[in-house]
């Protein structure tokens, strides 16, 4: 009797042991104050990695006993997004400051993820040299502030001028209708047969950059403008248009006449890296739509270096359906940065964003990503307009350019649109099937309610 | 089994006393009751790391949770919709088509039969072809799954090995990935799993007695008899062991496929793993993709019951 109960009470002893141990690794590290910062690295992309590398070592000289803690994130967007929100479910992993996408604001917003900034910024001498699209860029449903804005981005048709030259088009090139685009291809299809003429990105591979540098160009460019895909006076998202039709019908176009990337290129979320790594540097494609950060791959120290870039390439406002006002369509994002809800230190989290964000910090982060700058100062600043031979053009793109909606449940639709374009490019369905599924997708997402036929 | 042992076998007694027999009952549950005590711990364990998630995941499945917006934070109570949503979309059959396709051809019918024949063969050849077979087989499955992804998505990419060895011989493949999702995930899986099913078939035909097969043999059945007759029947436990855990492995492979095609394209190799991970992650909609990994989890318990049904059978 006496035996069993001995056991009994080191069975106990034991499992209160385990449980001890469990519990013990969560302790924290001496009385420094950390500071944790999440944003995108990779190859590809360093620009925010140098930014907070060079900030951290100022802010740890300004601030005593703090310590900086880079947790960059080597991953595409959505898997980046995705590990940030899963991040920001506990106190413990959220990070106190983080690079956040414009379009996951909202959502972020209203989950509680971000602090709410209004009594920073009232206090914050930079923040009037912020322009006003900016400022909004970083509100929330509510109308507070949850983030600042890094800077900003235009999306422009960067072709190759000695290929269209060599297929008899004038340069600098300036289509008026989609109607030009398809001729050009022709032409170059038919002079270089070896040359991808004009890549237009879809599907889910690429997954919101195909809607960005691909889709919403067509779509914008139709009847509805900027009212195309979410209307803005109802609020609700549109079916049933012919715009929608019209525009899978031009990808179905590009992609049948084999003027695109093959479906299968298409659909690899990697194919960006090689499209500004290889086939443009190589002379194999003649035009694609990307954004205006372009020249940073190829400037001097970028990840595709080319310095000939500035010679060969050109870029041009994409063209409306059938050259309708105002003429060209372009698309806006944007990143910032913003604070955690969940931060232990929210005033230093909010110095250190300051800091990031300052002056200095902001021109070399737009100069070396080639952001569109949104600080009044930094556009101003002369090497801030020298710093590539494009940054006038892909800024005047900003009189044209749309926003997309920073719904709750955008990047849901979001997802949608890409696989009605998917399915254009693979064949499994005619453009009035993919817009009729899409339409049906909608209204399963927001309810009967939140569509408004346009047909 | 704990459960048959630890509980008092009911015994016809002779009550004399009543008060004596109630106290002798007492004190017997008494001690089967400290006897418990020391598998408090692994019952502990086993609640908080098995139960636990499965308890989370029913419920999960019953809210809106997401990974954003306001369900983030407070998700609600909605019931069974998100399996009525689950039934209801044309992804879900076609998802559970393609992990029953796949789980029985790369793990039911290849993996059993080429790791038997394998053994089979193994068993057969001299050593030095067997251990230099055999370390080419395991390397596949030593390889982390990563890994072992990535290698076959060098194999059966655009310009992969595959493509290369057929322009070899003057052929154009096409590109496997993009075209045949399905048949590339399977191919790999046979690859990396067939393995496993032959080293635990070696194990096991090594311990069949030489002497049986031997009467067998000398009672004039030739080698397909002695194969069907002798060696499979007593090597059965262990084939449906082998079952069990291959099904239930291959049930939920997520990473080789999400490597490979990631799913696509227009989501014609998502099985149910990476379908739950795309509703889950991908779409923020965590509530609706715990709800596929429940499914999932009914699915691969209604396996398990079946195979341990089979292995409960009497033994001949």
């Amino acid at each position: 009797m006496r035996r069993t109960a001995a056991i009994g009470i080191s069975a106990i002893a034991i499992g209160a042991m385990i449980g001890l141990v469990g519990c013990s690794a969560s302790g924290d590290a001496g009385g420094d104050k950390v500071l944790k910062i999440s944003y995108i690295k990779t190859d590809a992309f360093t620009a925010l990695d140098t930014l907070f590398t060079s900030v951290k070592a100022d802010f740890e000289a300004a601030n005593e006993g703090v310590t900086v803690e880079l947790q960059p994130v080597a991953g595409t967007d959505d898997d980046y997004k995705t590990k940030l929100a899963l991040s920001q479910r506990s106190a413990e992993t959220a990070p106190d400051v983080f690079y956040e996408d414009t379009t996951a604001l909202r959502s972020d917003a209203e989950a509680g993820f971000l602090l709410n900034l209004d009594d920073y910024v009232a206090e914050w001498d930079d923040w009037k040299q912020f322009d006003d699209a900016a400022k909004a860029a970083g509100a929330g449903d509510d109308g507070s502030i949850y983030a600042v804005s890094l800077g900003t981005d235009t999306r422009a048709i960067w072709y190759r001028e000695s290929i269209f030259k060599a297929a008899g088009l004038t340069v600098p090139w300036k289509p008026s209708s989609w109607q030009d685009i398809l001729d050009a291809a022709a032409a170059i299809k038919v002079s270089q047969p070896a040359v991808v003429p004009f890549n237009l990105y879809a599907g889910t591979g690429t997954g919101e950059g195909s809607n960005m540098q691909g889709f919403y160009e067509l779509l914008y460019g139709t009847e509805l403008g900027g009212d195309a895909l979410y209307d803005s006076k109802s609020s609700k998202w549109v079916t049933g248009s012919q715009g929608f039709i019209d525009s899978l019908e031009f990808l179905d176009t590009l992609y049948s006449e084999n003027y695109a990337l093959t479906p299968a290129q298409a659909l690899d979320p990697n194919i960006w890296q090689e499209v500004f790594g290889t086939m443009f540097p190589k002379g194999t494609l003649g035009a694609t739509v990307e954004g205006s950060y372009t020249p940073s791959f190829w400037v001097e120290g970028g990840s595709y270096a080319w310095p000939e870039y500035a010679d060969e390439m050109g870029a041009v406002a994409f063209p409306t359906q059938d050259g309708q006002e105002p003429g060209g369509v372009s698309m806006s994002g944007g990143w910032t940065l913003a604070v955690g809800a969940k931060s232990a230190n929210p005033d230093l989290a909010f110095q250190f964003l300051a800091m990031a964000l300052n002056k200095e910090n902001a021109l070399s982060y737009d100069n070396e990503n080639s952001q569109i700058a949104v600080r009044a100062d930094v556009a101003a600043d002369p090497s801030y307009t020298a710093a590539n031979p494009f940054v006038a053009t892909v800024t005047d793109l900003v009189a044209v350019t749309h926003f997309r909606p920073a719904t709750a449940d955008y990047n849901q639709i979001s997802v949608e649109v890409q696989r009605a374009t998917e399915a254009i490019i693979t064949g499994s369905a005619t453009p009035k099937e993919a817009a009729a599924a899409y339409d049906a997708a909608i209204e399963g997402i927001v309810g009967a309610d939140g569509v408004i036929n346009k047909g | 089994m704990t459960a048959e042992v630890l509980t008092p076998s009911p015994q016809p007694e002779l009550r004399r006393d009543p008060e004596e027999g109630s106290r002798r009952s007492r004190r017997r549950s008494l001690t089967s009751l400290i006897r418990m005590i020391p598998l408090v711990p692994a019952i502990f364990l086993m609640l908080v790391f098995l139960a636990g998630p499965i308890i989370w995941s029913l419920w999960g499945s019953l809210t809106d949770a997401s990974l954003t917006g306001r369900a983030a934070t407070d998700p609600q109570f909605i019931g069974v919709d998100n399996y009525t949503r689950l039934f209801a979309d044309p992804l879900f059959p076609q998802s559970v088509w393609l992990t029953v396709v796949f789980t029985l051809v790369s793990a039911v019918i290849a993996q059993t039969v080429l790791g038997l024949s394998l053994a089979l063969l193994m068993n057969k050849a001299n050593k030095k072809v067997g251990a230099v077979v055999g370390t080419i087989i395991v390397a596949a499955w030593i390889l982390p799954e990563i890994v072992a992804a990535f290698v076959a998505y060098a194999f059966f990419s655009q310009d992969g090995t595959l493509n290369q060895m057929l322009s070899v011989v003057g052929l154009d493949g096409p590109n496997w990935l993009y075209s045949f999702p399905m048949l590339a995930v399977i191919c790999a899986n046979i690859w990396r799993g067939a393995a496993f099913s032959m080293m635990i078939y070696q194990a096991a035909l090594n311990d069949v007695p030489p002497e049986i097969t031997e009467a067998a043999m000398i009672d004039g059945a030739g080698g397909a008899k002695r194969l069907i007759y002798v060696t499979l029947p007593m090597i059965r436990q262990t084939i449906t062991t082998t079952l069990m855990l291959i099904t239930l492995q291959t049930l939920s492979l997520f990473t080789l496929i999400f490597v490979m095609t990631g799913g696509g394209p227009s989501n014609n190799s998502t099985t149910l793993p990476i379908l739950a991970y795309k509703e889950a992650f991908r779409f923020s909609d965590i509530g609706y993709g715990t709800a596929i990994a429940t499914v999932m989890l009914a699915v691969g318990a209604a396996f398990s019951i079946v195979y341990i049904r089979a292995l409960r059978a009497p033994k001949d």
